[in-house]
């Protein structure tokens, strides 16, 4: 199977800092990828570099061989490249359907025209996202006053709008009590199609274990492993540096 | 109660009602309605930049270039047609806020505020100096018709011009109420709750923020225009930051929640003014600043906010 994503001899640094040294990543169709890491190892300047936050200093990043590297984060949506954020970007003063609303009219284009009201069409997308992430409980709920836990999946459930070919999830469990973690990751995987390639930020390695396919471990802004979990929980670097489960 | 059929039920049901009222008021009442109708119509333009989260300080220039606009086509095109002099003034107004508008969109906060302050400026710096536009003393208009009728008496051009106001008012309040529903008009609010998001969701701050400008200046020309054939008198005043800072004390009275706030909010403005040049002429700008220090604190939301608060608890108290 080909490459949907790959990340090329990726470098960046903030000052004296090196957030990414030589990244090199292939990501198949439809993989379901962990990434660990110490804070500060070089995850999110990952994420953040995919999804166009972050302009790496050389590098190339391809999308089903197409160069995408430096492409500003609205292209990238537009191009199936679309993510969550590790503190939930929603419109706080909007209630959990017009966040919605608005994430499908730019993606239909009907927050383009001046007039076009949420028509019953609209309302039944909104209605069945809802069902998928079982937020209808909070459909008319304003943001400001819902939950952390929910709002990361409100979160999660906008970025989807666009039918991406790729997810990055920054950290979906983050700030979300331990007993509510797999549950949220539960309702997560089962949203989303099953074509749909997904990468996550994650600290929790009993989620890692559960949810991915592969897992990369950053660490100094280094990929130190790369394999099934099993492999990379096991590996003594990474128990050395990440897990600091070394004997 | 916010579908487009009701909102255009009510829009046709006020334009009845006010309509009526224009034949019971005083005839200086009705042009002072007149007046708080073409500062409404700026603000209202105000208000749709402050929902994608701005201020702008400059909405007077929109106003200004609306009046002469409308002007110069009376007094050089020979036009008297009121409905063709507004929408020449909106016009000139839209084609300035398009061009103006890419410029300021990549500015935030004091930095948009003050630019848009700052060219409002401009332009009333270069009118004083322009002579052959009337220089500082302005230019006077002729009587304008309404679509061929041109009123006998004074009394007569007063009310025609009134109800010509109401159409106007009327039809933009319709278009941005049906606009406010949107999802383009929720798209507005997103910009100003986390610009962020709106462009990991594949759509342009930039491009909202500049359609709202210019929708605004457009706005704003209407109401210039109007004021212009109102008070058959053009000057550079209409760009000076006073101007502008009425808008702003219109927009941040009524709220960005409500179209007929605006309206509210312009007429209340209008009325206190006039009643506190006559009876305190030299103290009616601590009597507005009194007002405006009442509305910031005990209407946070302007009176748009206490209408939906109304609307609110009419709801909940219909369910329970």
């Amino acid at each position: 199977m080909t490459a949907i994503l790959e990340v090329k001899q990726v470098n960046k640094s903030f000052g004296s800092v090196t957030a990414a040294h030589d990244i090199n990543v292939s990501v198949k169709q439809s993989e379901r990828l962990g990434l660990i890491g110490t804070n500060g190892a070089g995850k999110t300047t990952f994420v953040n570099i995919v999804t166009g936050y972050v302009k790496p200093d050389s590098g190339t990043i391809l999308l089903q061989d197409r160069d995408i590297t430096g492409h500003a984060p609205r292209s990238l949506t537009r191009e199936g490249v679309c993510r969550s954020f590790q503190v939930p970007q929603l419109f706080l003063t909007l209630t959990t359907a017009q966040n919605l609303a608005v994430a499908l009219g730019i993606a239909n284009g009907r927050a383009y025209s001046p007039y076009a009201t949420i028509d019953a069409e609209m309302e039944q997308a909104i209605d069945n996202l809802l069902e998928r992430f079982r937020l209808a409980d909070y459909r008319e709920q304003i943001i400001s006053e819902l939950p952390g836990g929910v709002r990361k999946l409100i979160d999660i459930a906008v970025a989807v709008t666009r039918k991406p070919k790729i997810l990055l999830l920054d950290e979906p469990t983050s700030g979300v009590a331990a007993e509510q973690k797999f549950a949220l990751m539960d309702i997560v995987m089962s949203a989303l199609d099953n074509d749909v390639t997904v990468l996550f930020v994650e600290h929790d390695m009993d989620i890692v274990s559960r949810y991915a396919q592969r897992v990369l471990a950053f660490y100094d802004g280094r990929i130190i492993a790369d394999d099934v979990p099993k492999a990379v929980l096991e590996n003594e670097i990474v128990r050395t540096h990440i897990t600091g489960t070394a004997g | 109660m916010s579908s487009p059929s009701v909102i255009s039920f009510v829009a046709a049901l006020t334009l009845v009602m006010l309509a009526v009222l224009g034949k019971v008021l005083p005839g200086w009442c009705v042009f002072l309605l007149v007046t708080a109708f073409a500062k409404g119509l700026a603000a209202l333009g105000l208000v749709l930049i402050i929902r994608s989260g701005l201020l702008s300080f400059g909405q007077g220039l929109f106003y200004c270039a609306g009046g002469y606009g409308a002007g110069l086509l009376m007094l050089w095109g020979g036009v008297n047609d009121a409905m063709l002099l507004v929408l020449a003034g909106g016009f000139v107004s839209l084609v300035l806020g398009a061009v103006i508008a890419p410029l300021l969109a990549g500015y935030r906060s004091i930095f948009f505020a003050t630019l848009t302050l700052a060219l409002s400026m401009l332009a009333h710096g270069a009118l004083t100096k322009a002579d052959f536009l009337g220089g500082s003393d302005g230019l006077n208009l002729r009587p304008p018709s309404f679509l061929g009728f041109q009123p006998a008496s004074s009394a007569e051009a007063v009310y025609s011009l009134y109800l010509f106001a109401c159409v106007l008012v009327v039809a933009c309040a319709l278009a941005c109420k049906v606009h406010f529903n949107s999802v383009r008009g929720l798209l507005s609010l997103a910009v100003r709750d986390n610009e962020i998001r709106v462009e990991y969701l594949g759509s342009s701050v930039k491009r909202v923020i500049s359609e709202n400008f210019t929708a605004a200046a457009f706005l704003g020309g209407i109401g210039g225009a109007l004021n212009a054939i109102a008070v058959a008198h053009i000057d550079p005043e209409l760009a000076f930051w006073t101007t502008s800072g009425e808008f702003v004390f219109v927009a941040i009275l009524s709220g960005y929640l409500s179209v007929s706030a605006v309206f509210a909010a312009s007429i209340m403005l209008e009325f206190i003014r006039s009643f506190s040049s006559q009876y305190f002429p030299n103290a009616w700008q601590m009597s507005l600043g009194i007002f405006m220090l009442a509305s910031i604190l005990f209407l946070p939301n302007g009176i748009g906010g206490l209408l939906q608060r109304r609307k609110k608890r009419l709801e909940g108290s219909k369910i329970a």
